[in-house]
């Protein structure tokens, strides 16, 4: 048989014979189940990925009928913004990014969010933000979120008061380096409520905090207070968890959510604890590697979304932007890799949404 | 590259019932499969029709909860909303505002 046009994890082009493309899927699904201690891809469900990038078209989908929801994170900074918000710098309004995804990029939800992502930038000016979410709810008709990063990373010196783990750890001072965190982490959780319970008062329909984890078990466990908190307080606000990376680093290593550990969970482990939280939506993250052929990666990342469905009692929409969830690492990741990960994840991983 | 996912597996926002099914897991936390039947029951039509573009237009038209190119006066924006929160038996936070500001 000829041989199969496919890509590298980074998005480069290669040739990979049948046999390369079973052994590919096959080192992929045995990775993700190492790692996580969970099942491997049964033999149908390889073929299944198999007959995926056999397929010689250049996009792929699933059959009509098993269409699934996608919510968007980022907000409408992939217009307006500049390279660093994957943003393409087409000078529109926030609200005609909005209208822009429901009536012409057929989105089933959208979200505003600032273009300093985060929550700790958006809390001085808060009122901005909720003025704008009051007018892009007068003229949307598709679900509304409002996004933001946790980041913790900005709690830290320089760019925050507390110390900075990063600093501290290299230094042998992992009791300050855990202090600070957990200070940090305070401080964070108490913005992220602040800031939803002032969107809250303009009947925010949703909240969506995106890039969860990316500073650490820390940041995960500001954020799972957050969502508790919210949900306490505010519980008809819907919220959705959207993950960083694929393994809760544990840069405290201390730091326990119910009684489970945080640091080293993988997503079937995290979206337990997010469960628990309150949270509606969960969406999580697997790393493309972007030394291993797309197959791998794709098989890799269809083994643990598939767990993670399986184990969870709430809807998983996976991460499948950018170097995620079976997609090249690339500014503009190709059309042939991103369905075939996109059709991978709905028939297999039977994901509720991307 | 949202655009390519949306291709692929999309269910299509409001050239649809995309929207519908996504306030379903929002606000009641149900999984795919749950949220569509329950859109799909509400709206007296099959699964498989829910993402079928030409079935929903109608739909959407004739409930008036909103459809993609601009009628004049078709509902839009709150309009659609309150009228899609009305369809789903569902409480829409930003429904429920306009209503208390409006005294409806």
């Amino acid at each position: 048989m000829a041989n199969i046009l496919t890509r590298m994890g980074d998005g480069e082009r290669v040739q990979m014979s049948v046999s390369e493309v079973r052994d590919a899927l096959l080192a992929g699904t045995h990775d993700a189940a190492q790692k996580g201690k969970i099942p491997e891809l049964g033999s149908d469900e390889l073929e299944q990925l198999l007959e995926i990038f056999l397929d010689k078209n250049r996009i792929v989908g699933v059959a009509p009928g098993e269409e699934v929801v996608l919510t968007h994170d980022i907000g409408t900074l992939r217009l307006m913004g500049d390279q660093a918000n994957s943003g393409v710098g087409i000078p529109l309004s926030r609200l005609q990014g909005i209208l822009v995804h429901e009536r012409a990029f057929a989105a089933d939800t959208m979200e505003l969010g600032h273009i300093d992502y985060s929550f700790k930038p958006v809390k001085p000016i808060i009122s901005m933000e909720m003025q704008e979410y009051e007018t892009a709810a007068m003229m949307t008709i598709v679900p509304l979120f409002y996004g933001a990063m946790p980041n913790l990373g900005t709690y830290y010196r320089p760019d925050g008061p507390f110390g900075n783990p990063s600093d501290l750890l290299p230094q042998g001072k992992v009791r300050e380096a855990r202090e600070a965190q957990l200070e940090a982490a305070g401080h964070a959780t108490r913005d992220m409520v602040y800031v939803s319970s002032k969107l809250h008062e303009v009947a925010c329909e949703g909240i969506n905090f995106d890039t969860t984890a990316a500073a650490g078990d820390a940041d995960f466990y500001a954020t799972l207070n957050a969502v508790a908190e919210i949900k306490k307080t505010m519980p008809e606000m819907a919220i959705e968890v959207g993950m960083a990376g694929e393994f809760i680093l544990g840069m405290h290593g201390e730091l326990f959510f119910n009684g489970q550990r945080l640091a080293g969970m993988y997503p079937h482990q995290q979206v337990k604890v997010v469960e628990e939280a309150g949270a509606d939506i969960f969406g999580p993250v697997i790393n493309t590697n972007t030394s291993r052929s797309m197959p791998w990666n794709v098989a890799r990342a269809v083994t643990f979304v598939k767990h993670t469905v399986a184990v969870s009692s709430i809807p998983i929409h996976v991460n499948v932007g950018m170097g995620v969830g079976g997609v090249p690492v690339f500014e503009t990741p190709p059309i042939d890799s991103t369905t075939r990960a996109s059709k991978a994840l709905v028939q297999i991983a039977k994901v509720d949404g991307l | 590259m949202p655009i390519a996912h949306v291709m692929a597996s999309g269910m299509g926002g409001i050239r649809t019932a995309g929207d519908l099914v996504a306030r379903m897991q929002m606000h009641r936390k149900m999984k795919l499969p749950a949220a569509k039947k329950y859109v799909a029951e509400r709206l007296k039509i099959s699964v498989t029709d829910l993402s079928d573009e030409q079935v929903m237009r109608e739909i959407r038209e004739d409930l008036d909860i909103g459809i993609i190119t601009s009628v004049p006066g078709s509902a839009k924006g709150m309009e659609a909303k309150a009228r899609i929160a009305a369809l789903l038996d569902l409480e829409i936070s930003t429904v429920k505002r306009f209503r208390s500001k409006t005294f409806f």
